[in-house]
């Protein structure tokens, strides 16, 4: 039962659900706001490919970037124009604010595309498979779990090495402090979201890659995802989000191997209730973070 | 150099600095002491630009600073050092310092900067790798002075840098104050350890419930009591 095949699809759903949980979890550890945004990010990401390949004729790699592109500067543009103005007021005025950026994003593809679903065009390689001792392994697997270490090298370089990467670690330990370094608030905020739109762009890709289509509401489902992982891992932590997110991963493809065939459906029922014994045992999650749980203010 | 006139700062409705004026010239070492809730650590964050005042005027180096930011004041020479030390805790000793030298626009001469601190604070060089939070208390005192020397600030301000230390160590930061001052930086210190400021300290300010009691010389204040009637039960 636990077979090779098993493996490789929990290491692929974990890495695409520990860039989901990094995406949320690099805003969080900042701002303290859970960015319920954050799914549309997908969405939008989901519906750029749609709409360039009924317009363009384009290869789809280019797609994929202006795609990612897109979702990119989407996040930095709510920050912008929603985020920034409540910034200072209270945390429930962000969470509400991000609620209703959601809302907006959900109902303008609503009615400007469709609440019906979309196609949306995949690389050939996509339906390929790999086979190595005779085993077939999906190329978009490999290519889920290839991206996912990039961007986890990636990002792990930015945060350690750059000077920019290490204001962002700061401002999550302390906002203020940061601030006194002379590091404008803007700039890592912005940093922030930018970051969080990359993981969400890129997920995105491979997310709609799954049933090939993009609805209005495809964000629901990652961005729970995001959140339950990064409740697992730990909240202020970035490497609790990666922990959480593989975590989660495995845990799910052990349910669906495990589970008898009448109980699939309760499958999410099962995960939720094995966090809740997790934040039983640990309630501020598996790893610690070292954020003061201060609000930017 | 350093220009306060009657300031007002509140939370809420709450007045903390009910008209303060002070003065730092450029090179001095300047005091502020008087009890816990004075309104002491008011006056430096609002001076950081962390807290907004009311009203009043905050002019350094001929420019109004209220309502700048506190990253555009650190920009123009005034580093702060807050009570508590507040290091960053998940970053290491190096990271701490890199912070500190955010502001520096020549990078290069940051490895120069760096040997500069370790002459001062010679064990944050063993220290260097390791993460701030495991520091002891007198090391992260150690860190959050060197972290705020390495923006070359004009202007330094310290609030109780000795607080929580061990005598030995608070003797270390006494020294390493006055020998900052020798070298020309110009300090403003809030202190709780009185009797060591008015040593070290070319002019006092002491504060009482948001005002200031009294301005002068260390030596001023020694002679003309204020001190014991403002600690020792000297209700107005």
């Amino acid at each position: 039962m636990l077979s090779v095949e098993f493996l490789l699809n929990a290491i692929t759903l974990g890495s695409l659900c520990a860039l989901l949980a990094l995406g949320l979890v690099i805003v969080y550890g900042i701002l303290k706001l859970v960015n319920f945004a954050y799914g549309e990010l997908i969405m939008i990401t989901g519906y750029t490919l749609y709409l360039l390949n009924a317009s363009f004729q384009l290869p789809w790699l280019v797609m994929a970037l202006i795609g990612v592109l897109i979702a990119m500067f989407t996040s930095y543009s709510t920050e912008l124009v929603a985020f920034r103005p409540v910034r200072t007021k209270s945390l429930s005025a962000m969470l509400i604010t991000s609620f209703a950026v959601s809302t907006l994003l959900q109902n303008a593809a609503l009615l400007l595309i469709s609440p019906r679903a979309r196609a949306v065009p995949l690389p050939k390689l996509f339906s390929a498979s790999l086979t190595v001792m005779g085993i077939a392994i999906p190329w978009r697997n490999i290519l889920t779990v290839v991206t996912s270490l990039v961007l986890l090298i990636g990002l792990t370089l930015l945060l350690k090495k750059t000077i920019l990467g290490i204001a962002l670690r700061a401002a999550a330990d302390n906002f203020r402090m940061t601030r006194l370094m002379g590091v404008p608030a803007d700039l890592v905020i912005s940093t922030a979201f930018v970051i969080s739109g990359l993981m969400a762009g890129i997920v995105g890709l491979f997310w709609v890659g799954r049933t090939a289509s993009v609805t209005p509401t495809i964000g629901g489902a990652p961005l729970l995802i995001a959140f339950v992982a990064t409740v697992i891992g730990g909240m202020n932590s970035l490497l609790g989000a990666v922990v959480g997110g593989y975590i989660y991963g495995l845990i799910f493809s052990f349910l669906g191997v495990m589970l008898p065939q009448t109980l699939l459906d309760y499958r999410e029922a099962f995960m939720f209730l094995i966090v809740i014994l997790i934040l039983l045992i640990r309630p501020e999650g598996l790893i610690r973070g070292a954020g003061t749980g201060e609000r930017v203010g | 150099m350093l220009t306060v006139e009657n300031l007002q700062v509140a939370y809420g409705a709450i007045l903390a600095l009910k008209g303060v004026s002070l003065e730092v010239k450029e090179g001095e070492l300047v005091a502020l002491i008087g009890v816990n809730g004075a309104g002491k650590s008011t006056l430096l964050l609002t001076i950081a630009g962390v807290l907004r005042p009311v009203s009043g005027k905050i002019t350094f180096g001929g420019d109004s600073l209220v309502g700048k930011s506190p990253e555009e004041i650190v920009r123009r020479g005034i580093s702060l050092v807050p009570e508590g030390r507040e290091i960053f805790s998940s970053l290491t000793v190096e990271e701490n310092l890199r912070m500190g030298a955010f502001v520096r626009k020549n990078q290069a001469e940051y490895q120069q900067d760096l040997e500069k601190v370790f002459a001062l604070f010679p064990i944050l060089k063993q220290r260097l790798h390791q993460l701030g939070g495991t520091l002891s208390g007198g090391e992260q005192q150690q860190l959050a002075i060197a972290r705020a020397l390495m923006s070359h600030p004009a202007l330094l301000m310290l609030d109780e840098p000795s607080l929580g230390l061990a005598p030995a160590l608070v003797d270390q930061i006494f020294d390493l104050i006055t020998r900052l001052h020798q070298q020309g930086t110009t300090i403003l210190l809030v202190e709780q350890n009185v009797d060591r400021t008015l040593q070290i300290a070319d002019r006092v300010y002491l504060l009482q419930t948001g005002k200031v009691k009294f301005g002068g010389t260390a030596a001023e204040v020694r002679h003309q009591g204020e001190v014991e009637k403002v600690y020792l039960g000297g209700v107005e």
